[in-house]
């Protein structure tokens, strides 16, 4: 049985510099995954080659039995997987129901000439467009903010826009890079049970995250990555308890042997 | 500058008509919209004309170059101000529908109405030609890539004697009689009517695609390509979109031309002509279309107000240009989302600007 997602051997070398080595990583149907690491250790670089925006020095990535070689960054979001950034990207001048739109403009169809026509298609689209982006707005809960600018929404707002967006291009995969930073407790909180009931609905997550509460909350499994390798991998509570990750984080004591 | 700015602040009457402009309703704004065309028919008259321009044919004038501006600037507006791509050569596209109602009329003898649609492909061709391998680039790359293009276009139907080389073809024939409406060489109206339908079609269809998924996605690709990209949208066929369509809209305006003034020279063509449509757009209030309408007006007008002036009205019309950048960027009448984007800093241009950004990498840390 194949997995949703596989690395195998995956290697991003940026001139001298390997920023991801040999790096293998099976992702199962309905599981959230966290992916852990210090700082620089690879783990937004590992989003960037599955999204399709850089192009593995060596290895293979798999998406649901298919590979995604060479695809360009929304054909893999037409595939099925829906990303959110590390620092907000969002659409800052557009509203924040016109972001969640462009992202589910990715399952829509309509062309040029059927805009200007104001076909059946057309018509139907836009509104099943803000039907759904509606849905999704109040799904993560800023549903009272939908005509607000995007830029001008606070912070927290702004974080569940941007996985409002994701969400809307249906994907099967959603990648959240560090989708908790900045978050008060309060907020960390009902991020958790978004992201449960994200995958209540049938979706799988791959996490990266920084706060180690939400991931040891959340997750079924772990990937621990230091400078660009995976260095334990389990379950979270395992994992904790690794001398390495340990060292990792922490560093060895100045007069260990 | 801004200092200057403060102890000059002139205070906005556009603000206040947007506000307007908001509260009013659906049936009002039609109004609106319908009272600007009146306006327009009714504007060859021969008392404004004495008003508006007591040294030159007003009728004349309102064709060329008011209304061909307009729908130069138009067409410039979807590549500039909707998609966000600086394109320096669109003059290209207005030479090549004027050639092509030049040749086909001349040396086919083809009317009007049989080279309209062929001149539109033809454009439209030379849009995806030119799009194709360039529109990979971004910002000043591009800048100096359709700069090229239009240059290109003019020297080369300067030097091909098929193309009438430096003089030109001439003998070309006008638009044949519709009903009694006679298209001669003397009366401007029938060509500056037929132009304002142009305009009012291409209006209609660019406020179409604009409430589509298409106009979401331009939008979105002058915010943030890349995550515009990563949200589905194939940003190089949308940019190539805006690119064609802009272009089938300029050959449109150089078929217009080409069918009144009997003979065209490559001179008609020069690179100044593109600077001029892109100064419409962006003076006038980039994406904003009555705003572009409004800054096509001026920039076509001022120059023949003062003609009086002679060489020194260009003189002039680059110190209100000077005098526009410092005390309005945002253009004579921007958008709500233009005025927000100039309030970015980084001079509103978006993805326009001088950054630049590396094929595959992202700002995003690893």
């Amino acid at each position: 049985m194949s997995s949703l997602l596989e690395l195998r051997e995956v290697t991003m070398r940026f001139g001298g510099v390997v920023a991801v080595d040999q790096l293998d990583l099976r992702l199962e149907v309905g599981e959230i995954l966290g992916l852990i690491g210090p700082n620089g250790a690879g783990k937004t670089t590992v989003f960037n080659m599955i999204t399709g925006v850089y192009r593995p020095t060596s290895g293979t990535i798999s998406f649901d039995g298919r590979s995604m070689a060479g695809r360009a960054p929304h054909n893999v979001t037409r595939a099925g997987i829906g990303r959110t950034f590390q620092n907000i990207r969002l659409f800052p001048n557009m509203s924040a129901i016109e972001n969640v739109l462009v992202g589910a403009d990715a399952r829509h169809h309509q062309s040029a000439f059927e805009a200007i026509f104001g076909l059946p298609r057309h018509r139907a689209e836009e509104r099943d467009g803000r039907k759904v982006a509606h849905q999704l707005l109040d799904f993560v809960g800023i549903g009272q903010v939908a005509e607000e600018t995007a830029k001008n929404l606070p912070y927290g707002d702004q974080r569940r826009l941007e996985i409002a967006r994701a969400l809307a291009t249906e994907p099967k995969l959603l990648l959240l890079d560090e989708p908790a930073a900045g978050m008060n407790p309060n907020e960390k909180n009902e991020l958790e049970a978004l992201i449960r009931r994200i995958r209540e609905g049938g979706r799988t997550v791959l996490l990266i995250e920084h706060d180690m509460s939400v991931v040891m909350q959340l997750c079924d499994r772990i990937s621990v990555l230091d400078f660009g390798r995976k260095i334990a991998e389990g379950a979270p509570a395992q994992v904790q308890n690794d001398q390495a990750v340990i060292e990792a984080y922490l560093g060895v004591p100045a007069d260990a042997p | 500058m801004s200092a200057l700015r403060a102890r000059l602040r002139v205070p906005s009457i556009i603000e206040p008509i947007g506000r307007w402009w908001d509260r009013l309703p659906s049936w009002g704004r039609w109004a609106v919209r319908g009272l600007a065309v009146v306006l327009a028919v009714l504007a060859p008259n021969q008392a404004i004309g004495e008003f508006m321009a007591p040294q030159s044919d007003w009728a004349t004038i309102l064709f060329y170059p008011i209304s061909i501006y307009v729908l130069l600037a138009v067409g410039l507006n979807v590549v500039v101000g909707m998609a966000g791509l600086l394109d320096l050569g669109y003059v290209a596209f207005f030479a090549i529908g004027g050639y092509a109602m030049a040749l086909l009329g001349t040396k086919m003898g083809w009317n009007f109405w049989e080279i309209l649609p062929v001149a539109i492909l033809l454009t439209a061709g030379s849009g995806l030609a030119l799009g194709t391998p360039t529109l990979r680039l971004r910002g000043d790359y591009l800048a100096i890539v359709t700069l090229g293009f239009g240059e290109i276009v003019r020297i080369t139907a300067q030097n091909t004697n098929a193309l009438g080389g430096p003089r030109g073809i001439a003998g070309i024939p006008h638009p044949p009689d519709i009903g009694p409406i006679h298209f001669g060489v003397i009366d401007p109206r029938p060509y500056y009517y037929l132009t304002l339908v142009a305009i009012v079609l291409v209006i209609v269809m660019v406020r179409r695609i604009e409430a589509s998924r298409i106009g979401r996605a331009w939008v979105a690709i002058r915010e943030d390509e890349d995550a515009a990209e990563a949200m589905g949208v194939p940003t190089f066929r949308y940019k190539l979109l805006a690119f064609v369509f802009g272009a089938a809209i300029g050959g449109t305006a150089g078929v217009m031309f080409a069918s009144k003034v009997i003979a065209i020279v490559p001179d008609n063509y020069p690179f100044l002509l593109s600077v001029f449509i892109l100064c419409a757009v962006v003076l006038g209030g980039s994406g904003n279309l009555p705003g572009v309408i409004l800054g096509a007006f001026v920039v076509g007008y001022l120059p023949e107000r003062f003609r009086f002036l002679a060489e020194y009205r260009v003189l002039l019309f680059g110190a209100a240009l000077v005098a526009m950048m410092i005390f309005r960027p945002e253009g004579l009448l921007p958008s709500r989302r233009r005025r927000a984007e100039m309030a970015e800093g980084g001079g509103g241009m978006g993805r326009l600007g001088a950054e630049v950004v590396e094929a595959g990498a992202t700002k995003v840390e690893a």
